[in-house]
């Protein structure tokens, strides 16, 4: 009886702690990696939260035609250039434009490409 | 103390730790696994708790009731590039009874057109008729018609009582008491 307190005290320093040292992505954000890394540079995030804050779901869904399915639009540098998928905003005007390299181009060496879900799902069956 | 009544204590403490937790722990961007901390991006990305900490809070996905915040008007999603095109929001539900042994679904149009146009679903995901399109779970967890936003970017596919949602034994009371306006 006495050692339960101790015990207990322990398991909820566990279950406190433990979501705040596991490393988990935003729930929705997506990998790129079709060709970055074979092109010699780091695999893009796409963070779904930060953009579904300023734009809907079918501005970039339907207006720009960017398929729902990681790494399956067959996006490249140069269709952005042309003003294409990301680069209908990330042109200087709307957002800041393309040739900030490092702010799409942030994952960490061999992500695969895919959408990473969060504490509770890791995303549909397909991707 | 008894192993049961332990066993039930550290549920009871988990499901409260986790209920406190839950909101309010979103990972900074260099520690999220994804982001290479290496990358000098780091130091000028948002940061996810920055963004998401002052929106509805929910208990699922990004912790975050998209729905709400944008409904409260705590975030203002543009519905086009420039902005200037007008949302066509439309009020009405779809109820879909072949669920058993769940609850039926019933649809709502109202958040979903808030969040995107008609082409978004129509028709090259849900064909506009009722029972015409053959939704079943097994579909939606392989990301088919639903799944391919909940479970991927909408709430995900844990939260069965979001859209089973309509008990069918009070079903014909709640429509007669909306009717009669006394609800």
């Amino acid at each position: 009886m006495k050692r339960w307190p101790r015990r207990m005290l322990a398991i909820l320093v566990v279950v406190a702690l433990g979501p705040a040292v596991i490393a988990w992505a935003e729930y929705a954000d997506v990998t790129i990696n079709t060709r970055s890394e074979a092109e010699g540079v780091a695999p893009v995030i796409y963070p779904h939260w930060f953009h579904r804050i300023r734009f809907q779901c079918s501005v970039c869904h339907v207006d720009l035609d960017i398929k729902m399915g990681a790494g399956t639009t067959g996006i490249t540098m140069e269709k952005l250039i042309d003003g294409q998928y990301c680069g209908a905003c990330h042109n200087g005007n709307i957002a800041w434009s393309i040739d900030n390299c490092d702010l799409c181009h942030s994952g960490r060496p061999g992500l695969e490409t895919g959408v990473k879900g969060g504490h509770e799902t890791m995303g549909p069956g397909l991707y | 103390m008894s192993p049961i009544r332990a066993i039930s204590l550290v549920i009871v403490l988990t499901v409260f730790a986790s209920a406190v937790l839950g909101a309010g722990n979103w990972q900074p961007l260099k520690n999220d696994g994804l982001h290479d901390p290496e990358n000098p991006a780091i130091e000028i990305l948002q940061e996810p708790g920055e963004a998401l900490g002052v929106l509805v809070p929910d208990s699922a996905g990004n912790k975050v009731d998209w729905v709400r915040s944008l409904q409260e008007g705590l975030i203002e999603p543009r519905p086009s590039l420039d902005g200037d095109e007008e949302p066509n929001i439309r009020d009405t539900t779809v109820l879909m009874k072949n669920t058993y042994p769940l609850f039926y679904v019933r649809f709502t149009h109202k958040p979903h057109t808030q969040w995107m146009s008609c082409e978004a679903c129509h028709d090259r995901i849900f064909v506009p008729q009722v029972d015409a399109n053959p939704i079943n779970m097994g579909k939606i967890l392989e990301g088919e018609y639903c799944g391919l936003c909940h479970g991927a970017v909408s709430f995900p596919l844990t939260e069965c009582n979001r859209c089973h949602n309509t008990n069918p034994a009070t079903l014909g009371r709640e429509e007669a008491a909306t009717g009669e306006g006394t609800q």
